[in-house]
């Protein structure tokens, strides 16, 4: 990197110094640097977070929430500081909001059947929008399968944003849920979710946030929101695999029945009868993933640390730069222009096949995901069968904008 | 790049842009469709077979460079041919794909061979064959590459 080009972007030398902080970051594919522009898939994990992990394993093994003994105190600690953590990081009421999953998409899941599945009748609507991934979308087929209730579609304009007069038009008698994403993980989009939120309340119908690709990229703010339900996983967030937050307003996780039946979610059991245990462990049946929650706490000590106005600053710079760069390469087409974005470019190149641009790029040391993204109806409505689509993080820089922006060039070439 | 070349050769760049037999087969009396779920790509095959040999081969479909080269080869390769004979290329093509090797004379397919290099890219190859082997075999379900 060329030292007065480190200097004018004040971004990128901060970026430098937490690239330090990712080991994986150091690693060569095809004998090229890693140019990770996956982040929206997964993002890459602080030592920090590693260490928590195997510190956990090393020192401090024990089952959470039963043992007298000393690991179990120290465990059950690190566990529950990990709560209080997320409830300071979304600004929840209380830690008992704070529900430990599997992911968003289990997140999404327990509000659909736990939430949904007593309450739904035949004719009931549930509104999500055009732009869901399938996580957000399959789990109310399922629970409009189990009760007759019906989805009913937010459409998405031709610059990748919500139309909102058409979901206050969505809006009545018979709408008992919204459940839209923050932010849109093919296209970027950042949606007018308070705007959303405050429609929605007029009617009285509780909102479900899908927070996967916005935790690490704006603060979220759950009381400023005042959404019913938000999700998200941990491992968008710097955070391990397999651990996902549900924030549920505690009105509403009091009055719904268990999700799953097990340890540790009752207060007795007898074959006449079970009571089962308060918030938030009426919900957390099994031993948990301990040391993914664990990790999720180093994360977000990460991250807090650094300040998520300072990374999204961040990475709001990567994304103008990289957008003027790749709208500049002759026959490639941006898909998802909304006004507010995170740091998501989806894109079609003329003649190219997105898998194909992949492989190319993949060869060059780049990795971008390719495919659907698991927003078919999306893509549909687009009328592409798939995008390219390169999404940043706190760790990216403008020297791997032009390693993307010259990939692009060699596919091209590849292709003639 | 050379690797990038090699994967991407002219002949499969051109059936890319130039796919042959492309479109549907109005006196086709086998058809099958092949799904590649994790990408997306899709493949309608149709076959007019007559006394045991395949008159005519068309596909539709969408696809990436692969997939689309990959159909488009297949149904020059197997118009002429016999069924038995249809279903010995496609194991030829499926260990050249998966292995590299190069079994008897693969003639024009062997631009087919560069994908064994690319694990990611093999069911990419694959596809149109797996759904040639569904309309031999009369397959109502569309086949997918899972």
């Amino acid at each position: 990197m060329r030292l007065a080009e480190l200097y004018a972007h004040p971004g990128d030398l901060q970026a430098q110094f937490w690239r330090t902080d990712f080991p994986i970051l150091k690693t060569r594919v095809h004998g090229k640097p890693l140019v990770y522009l996956d982040n929206a898939a997964t993002t890459q994990k602080p030592q920090a977070v590693i260490e928590a992990e195997s510190r956990y394993y090393g020192n401090y093994n024990a089952n959470v929430h039963r043992g007298i003994h000393r690991l179990s105190q120290l465990a059950t600690d690190a566990y529950e500081m990990t709560r209080v953590k997320v409830q300071q990081l979304i600004n929840a009421d209380s830690p008992n909001e704070i529900i430990f999953v599997r992911g968003t998409t289990e997140a999404i899941n327990l509000v659909a059947q736990s939430y949904g599945r007593g309450r739904l009748r035949p004719d009931d609507e549930i509104i999500l929008s055009q732009m869901e991934h399938h996580s957000n979308i399959v789990p109310w087929q399922m629970v409009c399968q189990q009760t007759g209730a019906r989805l009913r579609i937010i459409p998405v304009d031709d610059n990748g944003e919500l139309q909102m007069d058409a979901f206050a038009q969505l809006l009545n008698a018979r709408t008992r849920l919204v459940a839209v994403t923050h932010v849109s993980n093919a296209l970027g989009t950042v949606n007018p979710v308070k705007a959303i939120i405050v429609l929605a309340h007029a009617h009285r119908v509780p909102v479900l946030l899908d927070g996967a690709q916005a935790i690490a990229h704006l603060a979220v703010d759950v009381e400023q929101l005042d959404c019913e339900f938000y999700a998200f996983s941990a491992h968008k967030l710097y955070g391990p695999t397999g651990v996902g937050v549900l924030y549920g307003k505690a009105e509403l996780l009091d009055a719904m029945p268990p999700y799953q039946g097990g340890g540790d979610m009752i207060s007795s059991v007898s074959f006449d009868k079970t009571t089962y245990n308060t918030l938030p462990y009426k919900f957390e049946a099994g031993t948990p993933n301990i040391a993914g929650v664990i990790g999720l706490g180093a994360a977000i000590d990460y991250v807090s640390a650094i300040g998520l106005d300072v990374l999204a600053e961040h990475e709001q710079g990567l994304l103008a730069h990289a957008t003027a760069e790749l709208a500049a390469v002759p026959g490639l087409r941006i898909i998802g222009r909304a006004r507010e974005k995170i740091g998501v470019i989806s894109f079609v190149l003329e003649g190219m096949h997105p898998h194909d641009i992949g492989t190319i790029l993949d060869r060059e040391g780049v990795a971008i995901r390719t495919g659907h993204h698991c927003a078919m109806p999306l893509m549909e409505r687009f009328g592409v069968p798939a995008t390219a689509r390169a999404s940043f993080a706190l760790y990216n820089t403008r020297q791997e904008v032009r390693a993307l922006v010259e990939a692009v060039r060699k596919a091209k070439e590849v292709f003639g | 790049m050379n690797d990038m070349r090699e994967l991407y050769q002219e002949t499969i760049l051109d059936h890319y842009r130039q796919p042959r037999n492309a479109g549907t087969l109005p006196g086709a009396n086998r058809t099958a469709e092949g799904y590649n779920p994790l990408c997306g790509d899709r493949v309608k095959l149709y076959l007019q077979v007559e006394g045991g040999v395949i008159r005519d081969a068309r596909f539709e479909g969408t696809g990436c460079a692969i997939a689309t080269a990959s159909a488009s080869l297949m149904t020059e390769s197997i118009k002429g041919k016999r069924e038995d004979e249809a279903l010995r290329l496609l194991e030829q093509i499926h260990g050249m794909v998966t292995d590299g090797s190069i079994a008897g004379d693969a003639g024009k397919l062997a631009v087919l061979g560069g994908v064994h290099e690319f694990p990611q890219r093999v069911k990419c190859a694959t596809l149109a064959w797996h759904t040639l082997k569904a309309a031999l075999d009369n397959a109502v379900e569309p086949v997918t590459t899972e």
